[in-house]
């Protein structure tokens, strides 16, 4: 599924080209703009609007005192504890994964590829699954950990690897058509000069690959604060304990405790919100360096 | 930068072929290829006949039918609106429109749970969009139109991002070569627009597919789950889980999961489709 996301090389060569001289008729014109802003209105707009108004309607008190409740405080510690160790993971994962496809060749590339992608076609239900079937007092090794005494399921480990599982793909996904795309030149020019392999990597791949990289890390990121199914199955809602905020935000729910669900969800939302300005951002970047980058070699020939 | 940059001559001078390519293949299977096997060898546990009883009984069969029922819809819904959102954002120019852009990426970047729990309130019996449904009749909220409704929010962006890039390298000049020669504006779209956009289309159409199928989050507070009726094949794995039916969830799993490597594949080959279109 390699287009679920737009890779970066993708958002830069969307050049915005001069809207001149459409064919259709003026009417046609506007009527399609119409239909476009009132189906991304009632399905974007307006749930985005209602997320705050939900949150905020019994006032400014009210939705402190549900962020700072210990429990929803409990929630967004472990949160942010599941996203601190996937996604640097995932990251070195997808570092090295782009540095063997992009800068090597060997058998077996696309069949590396197409498994890399496996998690994106995954239900979520199903990742969370098959921990249980792993992990879980029926599981492979169950019997093992019991013994042991470790807790993986229903417990934060599970809960990290059902993370680390859902957002497996993300960086390497973004790393790798760009890696393919700059080529190798570069890094061979610095090694031929003495550079050693991980100060080539540091100082000549790095810098080149920030944008795409920091692209990888927020898409990762956001998925990973935000995923309930996957995590859901191997949480076991244990308030407090092993509730992350999109469960938490369920648990809420489903006690008709609406304003404190959406004070919860409120917070996600916003996280939703930074990751787009940011993707934004970097897609404009992008953009704006191709352009150089185009304007340099013409003026070069 | 050179795209065209050679790379096979990289072997001899670039280290870390081993170190990057070991640990790559560790890690995925580690985290997920040894998984993924777990299903498939737990199903090997159980006999023929008590796969195909827990893969075929009426309820589970109902499920498969709204779970891919609802996805076919929503997918077909978006294929008509986020056709006409790309063809807009391509072609014209108005006030907000780099903020709309951004904007279609939500439902990838809003969690499911609170794409869940809004779209229920909005469309319940009291809601801002429900009051007026109800007064003319229609229910949606606690419905199978429910599922279809977050089926559609969570396949939005796919048909849209999918074309986009296919309409901005279109060549205007054949366009405007048809309408000089004659061609209605209506001609001109179902002969040469259309022709060229339809790989993406339809890829579009196959990953929303494939991403409502499996979704869970966005629509378990809408569904209203009422067995046979508004359960999903994803929520109907969770019952069978809670119930410690293992065996049972997992042969469901395996169903679900062969649909989407098919439906993987069925993507790729239209990639592949697209990718030579565009190189003609």
């Amino acid at each position: 599924m390699s287009a679920v996301i737009d890779t970066p090389v993708n958002a830069a060569t969307r050049a915005p080209r001069k809207a001149t001289n459409t064919l259709e008729p003026r009417w046609v014109r506007y009527t399609l703009i119409t239909v476009a802003l009132l189906f991304l209105t009632l399905f974007l707009f307006i749930p985005l609007v209602a997320v705050f108004f939900e949150a905020l309607k019994h006032g400014w008190a009210t939705y402190q005192e549900a962020v700072v409740d210990p429990d929803a405080l409990a929630a967004i510690k472990l949160t942010f504890i599941a996203a601190a160790i996937s996604v640097p993971l995932n990251l070195v994962f997808g570092v090295a994964a782009a540095w063997a496809i992009a800068k090597f060749d060997f058998r077996g590339k696309s069949v590396l590829l197409t498994l890399i992608d496996l998690p994106f076609s995954v239900s979520p239900i199903i990742a969370g699954l098959i921990y249980v079937l792993l992990f879980g007092s029926q599981g492979w090794f169950g019997p093992w950990l019991m013994d042991h005494d470790i807790k993986i399921l229903f417990a934060v480990p599970g809960i990290v690897l059902a993370t680390i599982f859902i957002t497996f793909p993300f960086v390497a996904r973004e790393l790798i058509p760009l890696m393919q795309a700059q080529g190798s030149e570069e890094e061979e020019a610095a090694l031929v000069l003495g550079a050693s392999g991980w100060s080539t990597f540091f100082r000549v791949t790095l810098p080149n690959i920030k944008w795409g990289l920091l692209y990888g890390v927020i898409l990762c990121n956001a998925r990973a604060m935000g995923e309930f199914g996957a995590v859901s199955v191997v949480s076991g809602h244990i308030r407090g304990e092993t509730n992350t905020m999109p469960l938490q935000v369920e648990i809420l729910y489903n006690e008709y405790n609406f304003t404190a669900a959406f004070a919860i969800a409120s917070l996600l939302a916003l996280l939703a919100l930074v990751t787009l300005a940011v993707k934004s951002i970097i897609e404009w970047r992008l953009h704006a360096a191709r352009k150089t980058n185009l304007q340099m070699q013409t003026t070069e020939h | 930068m050179n795209p065209f940059a050679s790379r096979s001559s990289a072997n001899r001078v670039i280290p870390g072929f081993g170190l990057s390519l070991g640990f790559t293949i560790f890690y995925l299977a580690l985290i997920v290829l040894i998984p993924l096997s777990a299903l498939f060898l737990k199903t090997f546990t159980m006999t023929w006949e008590a796969f195909w009883a827990a893969v075929s009984s009426p309820r589970v069969m109902a499920s498969y039918r709204l779970s891919f029922g609802a996805s076919l819809i929503g997918a077909f819904i978006n294929v008509i609106f986020g056709g006409i959102v790309a063809w807009v954002l391509v072609r014209y120019k108005f006030p907000g429109k780099r903020f709309i852009d951004a904007l279609v990426d939500l439902p990838f970047a809003l969690p499911t749970a609170v794409a869940g729990i809004t779209l229920t309130s909005l469309y319940s019996a009291n809601g801002w969009i429900g009051q007026y449904l109800e007064k003319i009749g229609i229910k949606v909220a606690f419905t199978p139109l429910g599922v279809m409704l977050a089926l559609t929010f969570i396949g939005l962006p796919f048909v849209v991002r999918t074309v986009q890039p296919v309409l901005e390298d279109a060549e205007r000049e054949l366009e405007e070569a048809a309408a000089s020669l004659g061609a209605s504006p209506w001609q001109t779209f179902t002969r040469v627009i259309l022709p060229g956009i339809v790989p993406a289309l339809l890829t579009g159409f196959a990953l929303a597919f494939a991403r409502a199928t499996g979704e869970y989050g966005s629509v378990v507070f809408i569904a209203g789950n009422m067995p046979m009726v508004s359960e999903i094949t994803p929520l109907f794995i969770i019952t069978k889980l809670e119930q410690y039916d293992y065996a049972g969830a997992t042969a469901i799993a395996v169903v679900m999961l062969i649909v989407s490597f098919i439906l993987l594949l069925a993507i790729n080959l239209l990639q592949t489709w697209t990718r030579k279109r565009a190189g003609k």
